[in-house]
């Protein structure tokens, strides 16, 4: 029951809608000045003014006026079902219930378009650019429509920062738009106001500001990359020369900025060139997993880990093998991808990358003990070996110190300009941001902060303890938040603007080597969202701009070729401004490492605390996104909560463990110990979980999660570690205390057991044996012969789809996880039902560790990522005993799922080998939020209850791309032309589907391959989805060959 | 055969009668309609009735829960799909096997000692397929739909899927509880129609006379009454057999490690047998105190089905051991390492349990001192139930606990509602004994008085 778009003057509602009379659906109540709306829209400045109109705040039922934005995109939904209506069909369905069971879903009406928008065929999708801002760097993404409803995102393979894959963050942003928690209105004190009246408090402002030159007035952000921003920003600094401007983004690396300009005297941007590099050195830098620029870094990392037998490498001119050597205090998918990885106290990264310096000859001590110092000579020649072609690569929550050595590093190298490039710093003002916020705090106590703009972050949730940032905010006169959720800073603001999520606003963002994306909108403001730029521009002498208008008005000069308009259409066609990279530079090194004060290592028996962004909420922000909060975590398989990380041999020392629950085992809930952490006068109780590969005497603290005020989703889940984070201990801290409470916890632990018990799941080798005994794989299984069925054989005389997956490059990133369920509407069960082992992901990456030898056994196992879907079996013992014959065949070899039919006897999972089928057991889905109704993949059905269901290939994108092709003259269906969305998500390019009929395709060629094999494969299934068996390649100086065990045998 | 000196004290007779000696055609008949017709109720039925009855509440208020809420609310997760319904169902499938087996086989065999137990016995049956039925049904995530699992015609023109041992299930059970009905209800028509003759109020003689289906006790009528129920034993016997093979091919045909084997078909069967003949025992045992029938269900009865039970408690106990053996003698490693987790996995208790159960409680009838004492035995034919039970729980849940992929390993725990259906399907059934105590004659008034003549005639 919208009224839609009168600008346009295609309001049609009504006469379709009989059943909605006056009065009938609780609207009435709220009539809608439509004279008003009109009248006000006239009044605005441009036509691309997103409006939403008024909003029931107490009632979930809204009303929003909504147009189109361009003319290729319809920007209207037909939620024709409100509240009073949904109730009454749900007393019918409830009554049937009663009748026939239940399980049934609430019927809706459909309106259709009168006029059918230029360019949409209904039920075709549509794909648009835009980019995802983080932190100091933008991910490019293309984002498909249905109807104008964002439903899936992918990357942007032309953008620098994706090249076509994504990460976790980015897949799980469509549902932080459809978010139900997400603030809605302007709030003023905490009571409902409105836009107008806080642009009339705006500009009251300004013009009392306006008198004292501006003194008073700051801006509080994050790492800020939009151009338009930034001018806004500059303009305003110069409308008020006395306002200043801070940043803070609680995990951002201060260490990478301020050892850039250690090293070179200026803040400097590090380009990495992982492809170009043949040894790679991790100084605990997660380059594959988190940090700007880690998906093309993974796509390119991986694209040198081909082992190169088989074919692939000549054909495609596959160079060598890389080997990367990773140092760090606690395991990171990057760390798990290593051909050798060392536990290091934080503490002693310093040591070692200035030991590796001496080495290197740049001064300073050379030598380390012990193992410590074998690794270290091995990892010197090696480095030493590849000059021009090796990357030193210092992590994001080092010290300035070991960035400044990895720069040095590189340099002696000659790394620079080779597999490393500098540009100037793609955040517009790099500031050290630590003391940025420092500085603001010092002045809100001297009450020297009238006005507080703070836009988007939560510093109230994660600033430094000892600053006090909400005892200190509540001195500002008007303190003014810009946040999508009505979050812990928010309470403590006078003002709380609704944030528009990124794919409902205008701006432009800069990618980790600036190329510059301008973000456009898939959808009007669901909610009342404003920009950042929305936000100054009401303080500006120009208030009222909408972000639109200003984004456009800062790119006028644009021109690519053809005019403005042609280019801007380009642009936004493209997803980048062509030729915006930021040029390379060449700074000098202007320091020597010999400079540095003798190194401080915390003592050995001292305990070490650290701090980690969550692999999944990162440092909070997407604590309330379902999808994320029930990603389990790569390494510990944790879900919804977050746990201090110890070593093995310190839970010891500490008494730390944890107990398999009886219920859900080892796949769900372990209850852990609880412990108190006490560090700088603060205290939190936190729960305990031991991972193999941590340093000894290292506690990970990871943060990011005991949110208190983040919606339905996130509120109170795990600890929160920014309550022991001071600023002099940002990301390390010593001297403090632990200590077990008695009591403990349950967790909810996706995958407990972590050993293969023989059974040869994950299948690897070093590439020396590999060359030498390149069918180790295959020769591990037994493959029995195809007539040992009593069933008739399939023919496929068509296509026969298939997968192949390279374990070789899965580090278990889990983007694919969160693609799938995206793509295939797979819902949310929350903690308590993981914990009972119901959790419904699609596909499971199981992480098992093998120990390369007995020294190493569980401080520094061997890390191993299967991604495990449904296996598409040809003999499917699934399909055998499904009484109904609800799961069958198909003629092209898929499992095919008829949910329709299922009537939920759980004997396909039974007998399912590789346990990959997913159970309703209660009703998972949404049915009732509206705004998740939009969200959903409308080619996929949604499961009720009772019904099982699984991996199906993506037979949706399967079924679209065979509709293409016959139309497209019944033509065959190429290869590469159905990409399923784990394949498409992958940064690694782990994943590759084809047609394994055709002997050309990707897919079949990979099969081919003498890695090439099937998982359980004696059981005689013949799965359709085949894995490339493990190949590393570690140092013979560190890891003699022949030792291993295939030769042993 | 012989009758035994009344002199010595029953339970020192190295062979007990079969029935106790004094008795008539009169004195049986009397007896034994006694307790539907003349006997007041007593208030121990009333209570015990009650108690049952509210359990079977339970059993109702859990399944409206259950089909609400939907199969969620048990324990089950992925990887252990099945957990107490499938328990349930396999444990009550095997109580129910006895019934059948005491009345065709013992009755084909000519085994006179049958005749006092058979007909409670069958109604024992009747019940307990009746509870392992609802759990089939509702154990399916939608059990509004279950009746797809009949080959019926629809407009879908969809069949079932024959493959699957699920529908082999359905016609197994289906099958077996119709023969199993027809079977009790005709043995039960000489004795409604006594009954008939006997009851007072009109009503009751209109009911009982409409169940006796015209029955006058002609030479015509015994003639068809006698072939029909031969016939009828005939084709029961071999649903003895293919019931629980029908059912432990649910799991022999699955390629879960610990399903996967060709010995469960006969160990399923003597399992099925040696439980039916411990719930015989463990409700025999009160019933005759209760109405004062050790007359009729003597310690010859007894001590026959101790026997019984001892034999497939042995087949049992051989099933055990060869799975071990077959584990470790055959190539397959899944089956190696399933075998050790039955002693050292997450389960191992219940597999010691069930090896005290199972195993070493039944030795000890070896000794006729034991069989003979009935409270012993009573408490013996609750541990082999228990046992049972706890056969089938680390069957059905330790081997999906436990199959191929580690990483998916899981455990099973129940919750309450998992308990409650369980309980309360031994409410329904205690509930549906109650009712056919003070309904039918518990023992079978016309095969009694037979006996008498056999008795009578052996004593000339």
């Amino acid at each position: 029951m919208h009224t839609r778009d009168p600008i346009h003057g295609h309001d049609h509602k009504n006469g379709h809608e009989p059943e909605h009379e006056a009065g009938d659906d609780g609207v009435h109540e709220f009539p809608l000045d439509l004279a008003a709306v009109r009248a006000r829209l006239a009044s605005s400045p441009g036509k691309e003014h997103w409006r939403s109109l008024e909003e029931l705040a107490a009632d979930p039922h809204f009303e929003e006026l909504l147009h189109r934005e361009f003319p290729r995109q319809a920007s209207e939904w037909d939620d024709s079902l409100d509240r009073r209506g949904f109730l009454r069909l749900m007393g019918a369905s409830l009554a049937l219930a009663g009748l026939s069971g239940c399980g049934r879903a609430p019927e809706e009406t459909i309106v259709p378009y009168v006029k059918n928008p230029e360019g949409l065929t209904l039920g075709k999708p549509l794909f648009y650019a835009t980019a995802m801002t983080f932190g100091a760097d933008a991910m490019g993404l293309l984002v498909e429509s249905h109807e104008g409803r964002p439903t899936k995102i992918e990357g942007n393979p032309d953008h620098p920062s994706s090249l076509g894959a994504t990460d976790a963050f980015a897949q799980a942003a469509v549902l932080g738009l459809y978010d139900p928690d997400r603030s809605q209105v302007v709030t003023h004190l905490g009571e409902i106001s409105s836009w107008g009246t806080f642009q009339a408090e705006a500009t009251a402002i300004a013009t009392a500001l306006k008198a004292q030159g501006g003194a008073g007035l700051r801006l509080l952000s994050g790492s800020v990359t939009s151009p338009t921003l930034v001018a806004q920003v500059a303009a305003l600094l110069k409308q008020f020369p006395q306002a200043k401007w801070h940043q803070w983004e609680p995990a951002g690396s201060d260490g990478a900025r301020e050892g850039g300009k250690l090293a070179y005297g200026r803040y400097v941007n590090t380009v990495y060139h992982p492809e170009k590099a043949d040894v790679i050195l991790s100084l605990d830098a997660d380059f594959l997993g988190s940090g700007p620029g880690h998906v093309r870094y993974a796509k390119e990392f991986f694209r040198r880990r081909n082992p190169g037998r088989g074919g692939l490498l000549a054909e495609y001119g596959v160079k060598p093998m890389n080997r990367l050597y990773v140092v760090e205090p606690t395991p990171s998918v990057t760390g798990a991808a290593a051909d050798h990885r060392l536990p290091l106290r934080m503490s002693e990264i310093e040591l070692f990358a200035r030991a590796l310096a001496g080495k290197l000859g740049l001064g300073g001590l050379a030598v380390l003990p012990g193992k410590l110092g074998e690794w270290l000579d091995a990892a010197a020649a090696d480095l030493q070996k590849h000059r021009g072609a090796s990357l030193i690569v210092a992590g994001e929550c080092q010290p300035a110190e070991v960035h400044a050595l990895a720069q040095a590093i590189n340099q002696a190298l000659g790394n620079a300009g080779k597999t490393l490039d500098y540009t100037e710093p793609v955040e517009a003002q790099p500031v050290h941001h630590i003391e940025s916020l420092r500085a603001l705090c010092t002045d809100m106590y001297d009450g020297k902060v009238d006005t507080l703009l703070i836009l988007g972050g939560n510093p109230g949730y994660d600033a430094p303890h000892d600053f006090a940032f909400v005892e200190k905010l509540k001195k500002v006169r008007v303190a003014i938040r810009l946040g999508a959720y009505a979050d812990e800073t928010s309470d403590y603001c006078h003002w709380h603007i609704p944030e528009a999520h990124f794919l409902e606003s205008w701006s432009d963002a800069r990618a980790f080597d600036g190329t510059i994306s301008i973000v456009q909108p898939l959808i009007a403001p669901l909610y009342q969202g404003k920009t950042a730029h929305e936000v100054i521009g009401a303080f500006s002498d120009k208030p009222g701009q909408t972000s639109y208008d200003l984004v456009r008005e800062h790119w006028k000069t644009l021109d690519v070729g053809g005019g403005f308009e042609k280019s801007w259409r380009k642009v936004l066609n493209d997803g980048v401004v062509p030729g915006t990279a930021l040029p390379s530079i060449h700074p000098l090194l202007k320091w020597n490492p010999a400079s540095l004060p003798p190194v401080k290592t915390a003592p050995p028996d001292e305990l070490e605390f650290i701090f980690r962004p969550d692999p999944g909420v990162f440092d909070g922000r997407f604590a309330n996104n379902g999808w994320l909060q029930e990603l389990p975590r790569p390494l510990t398989k944790l879900t919804w909560d977050n746990a201090a990380l110890v070593s093995p041999a310190t839970a010891e020392k500490l008494g730390l463990g944890h107990r398999i629950a009886s219920r859900g085992g080892e796949h769900g809930q372990v209850r852990a110990d609880l412990v108190d952490i006490e560090l700088f006068g603060s205290k939190v109780t936190a729960a305990t979980w031991t991972v193999p590969g941590q340093a000894d005497g290292v506690i990970t603290l990871p943060l990011g999660y005991g949110r208190s005020k983040a919606g339905h989703t996130g509120t109170n889940k795990g600890f929160n570690a920014y309550a022991v984070r001071a600023s002099w201990g940002l990301w390390a801290a010593t001297g403090g205390k632990i200590a077990a409470t008695g009591a403990d916890y349950p967790l909810a632990c996706t995958q407990y057991h972590f050993n293969m018990e023989g059974r040869e799941l994950v299948r690897a080798a070093p590439l020396e044996e590999f060359h030498r005994h390149p069918n180790f794989a295959q020769e591990k299984g037994e493959a029995p012969p195809k007539e040992l069925t009593l069933y008739k054989e399939y023919e496929y005389p068509g296509y026969a789809w298939g997968m192949a997956i390279d374990l070789s490059k899965c580090f278990g990133c889990n983007a694919c996880v969160v693609a799938c369920q995206s793509e295939n509407n797979i819902p949310v069960v929350g903690k308590d039902q993981v914990m009972r082992g119901r959790e419904m992901h699609w596909i499971r990456i199981d992480r098992y560790y093998a120990s390369p030898s007995q020294e190493t056994g569980l401080e520094n196992p061997d890390a191993y990522f299967q991604p495990v879907t449904c296996q598409q079996c040809e003999n499917a013992p699934c399909e055998l005993v499904c009484p109904v014959g609800a799961t069958v065949h198909s003629a092209e070899g898929l499992n095919d799922m008829v949910y329709n039919r299922c009537v939920g006897t759980r004997y396909c999972s039974n007998n399912c080998p590789y346990k990959v089928r997913r159970f309703n057991f209660l009703r998972f889905q949404d049915w009732e939020t509206p705004s998740l109704k939009l969200m959903r993949n409308p080619e996929v059905t949604v499961r009720s209850r009772g019904v099982m269901e699984k991996c199906t290939y993506c037979v949706q994108r399967i079924n679209n791309t065979r509709i293409e092709a016959e139309e497209d003259n019944n033509r065959k269906i190429r290869d590469g032309e159905i990409v399923t969305a784990c394949e498409a998500a992958c940064p690694a390019e782990a994943i590759v589907f084809g047609n394994a009929n055709d002997a050309n395709s990707r897919v079949a060629r990979l099969k081919a391959q003498s890695r090439n094999y099937t998982i359980l494969g004696e059981l005689n299934t013949r799965p359709r989805t085949s894995y490339l068996a493990a190949v590393r390649n570690p140092n013979p100086a560190l890891e003699p060959p022949g030792k291993t065990e295939t030769e042993k045998r | 055969m012989s009758a035994g000196t009344p002199n010595i004290p029953p339970e020192l007779r190295r062979s007990a009668p079969v029935l106790e000696p004094g008795h008539t055609y009169g004195s049986v008949t009397e007896k034994i309609s006694a307790i539907v017709l003349t006997r007041p109720t007593s208030m121990g039925w009333f209570v015990g009735f009650s108690i049952a009855f509210s359990l079977a509440m339970l059993l109702f208020m859990s399944v409206a829960y259950l089909i609400l809420k939907g199969t969620g609310i048990w324990g089950i997760n992925i990887p252990v799909g099945w957990g107490f319904a499938i328990v349930n169902f396999v444990w009550w499938i095997g109580i129910g096997h006895a019934g059948t087996l005491i009345s065709a086989i013992l009755l084909l065999l000519n085994q006179k000692w049958r005749t006092s137990i058979n007909r409670f016995a069958e109604a024992m049956t009747l019940f307990a397929v009746m509870c392992a039925g609802i759990f089939p049904l509702i154990h399916t995530g939608r059990p509004w739909f279950a009746y797809w699992m009949f080959p019926y015609p629809n407009t879908m023109g969809i069949w079932p899927q024959f493959r699957s041992p699920l529908i082999w299930d359905v016609f197994a059970v289906s099958t077996y509880f119709t023969v199993s009905f027809f079977f009790w209800f005709v043995g039960l028509i000489p004795d409604l129609a006594t009954l008939r003759d006997r009851a007072h109020p009109r009503a009751k003689q209109v009911i009982y006379g409409m169940l006796a289906l015209g029955w006058r006790g002609s030479a015509r009528h015994w003639h068809r009454y006698q072939t029909a129920y031969l016939l009828l034993a005939g084709l029961a016997t071999p649903l003895v057999v293919s019931v629980h093979t029908v059912v432990s091919l649910d799991f022999a045909v699955a390629l879960v490690p610990g399903w996967h084997t060709t010995i469960f078909p006969p160990y399923f069967v003597a399992g099925a047998i040696y439980s039916g003949f411990a719930m015989v025992i463990t409700l025999a045992i009160p019933l005759r105190k209760v109405y004062g029938l050790e007359d009729f269900i003597t310690m010859r009865h007894l001590e026959n089905m101790a026997k019984v039970m001892l034999a497939t408690g042995l087949i049992v106990g051989y099933g055990y051991v060869i799975e071990f053996f077959m584990a470790f003698y055959g190539p397959d490693k899944f089956d190696k390492f399933l075998a050790l987790q039955r002693l050292t996995g997450p389960y191992r208790y219940f597999y010691f349990a069930l090896i005290f159960c199972n195993i070493i409680t039944p030795q000890f009838l070896w000794l006729r001192k034991i069989r003979i004492n009935v409270p012993l035995l009573f408490l013996i034919s609750i541990v082999v139930n228990i046992g049972m039970w706890l056969e089938r729980f680390v069957i059905v849940v330790l081997s999906l606990a436990r199959d191929y992929t580690p990483s998916a390993w899981g455990r099973y725990a129940p919750t309450f509602w998992d308990w409650s259906t369980y309980i309360g399907t031994i409410g329904l059934f205690l509930a549906l004994l109650f009712l056919f105590v003070r309904a039918l004659p518990v023992i079978s008034i016309a095969e009694m008085r037979e006996l008498v003549a056999h008795t009578s005639e052996e004593k000339k």
